[in-house]
């Protein structure tokens, strides 16, 4: 985790560090069982494929998880999270091998607004694909 | 079959409530690969000024699920679910959802509409504790490939 970030600290425009995440199989099995969502697409390549997909892909919310970590980490343990949307624009495919794929992220402040809240513009890669677009945090800093 | 209209606006009963508890927040964290001791150690939790461990933002989606699996799941609704992706999901926060919180979800159909050859099916899931304190609204567009009427 980082340091506290300070509401009087950030200005806009800044970019954030951009994060690597790591999605295998095993990442989408773990998140099935924890999330409840066993939806075949996400575990089952036959069904994945007979339905029009190029693979097995990880659940939107998985993606959306690893932006969600990407701005705590960032935001610092006395942030609050206030809103948090996000549209998914392309799957993560996630082969059956041993490195799976990577879900690249990275963001930047895009407004301070009253009340302490910050914008953070986010933008998620995987491949070559934008996998997330639209993804906006609103988040309370100290 | 085509996703049926009807439903639109239909609102279902709350799921029974959740109790949230450190080992599903836990397994959670785990899950998505989130180390954030807040998710985990009570104690920085409480430095933080909780009274307990809190779940990760997008925690919230395993209660507006369940909330909203009644509504997606009801064979009259009529969706085909091997061809259903996320479209979209945003959440307003009110507070962290924390271990111990007891809470309902409610869900309603906010809109159904065919995009292109695909079907978008909005569903909006009020996340409040037993005791009427709100805490997260969940928006979700799910989309049904190929399924415009």
């Amino acid at each position: 985790m980082s340091e506290q970030v300070s509401y009087d600290d950030v200005k806009p425009g800044t970019d954030l560090a951009p994060a690597s995440y790591p999605a295998t199989r095993l990442s989408l099995v773990k998140y099935c069982g924890a999330s409840g969502d066993f939806n075949v697409i996400h575990w089952n390549e036959r069904i994945a494929r007979s339905v029009g997909l190029p693979n097995v892909i990880a659940h939107g919310m998985f993606t959306m998880a690893q932006a969600g970590r990407y701005v705590t980490d960032w935001a610092g343990p006395a942030a609050a999270v206030v809103e948090f949307g996000v549209r998914f624009s392309s799957p993560v495919v996630v082969p059956d091998d041993d490195i799976g794929a990577t879900i690249e992220i990275s963001g930047t402040v895009e407004e301070k607004l009253d009340g302490n809240r910050v914008v953070l513009a986010l933008t998620a890669r995987s491949g070559e694909a934008k996998v997330l677009t639209r993804a906006r945090a609103v988040v309370r800093l100290p | 079959m085509a996703v049926n209209r009807e439903y639109l606006g239909r609102t279902f009963p709350a799921a029974a409530p959740y109790e949230v508890s450190r080992v599903k927040i836990a397994e959670f964290a785990d899950a998505i690969g989130d180390l954030n001791p807040l998710y985990r150690d009570r104690a920085a939790a409480q430095a933080a000024g909780y009274a307990d461990v809190i779940a990760p933002p997008t925690f919230a989606i395993v209660i507006s699920m369940a909330g909203s699996a009644p509504a997606v799941a009801d064979p009259g609704l009529g969706l085909n679910y091997a061809m259903v992706v996320h479209g979209e999901q945003r959440f307003e926060y009110a507070r962290p959802l924390m271990a111990g919180d007891v809470v309902t979800a409610q869900a309603t159909i906010s809109d159904i509409r065919d995009a292109g050859r695909n079907v978008m099916l909005s569903t909006t899931t009020e996340i409040s504790t037993v005791d009427g304190e709100h805490v997260c609204t969940a928006h979700s567009t799910l989309v049904e490939r190929g399924g415009a009427a």
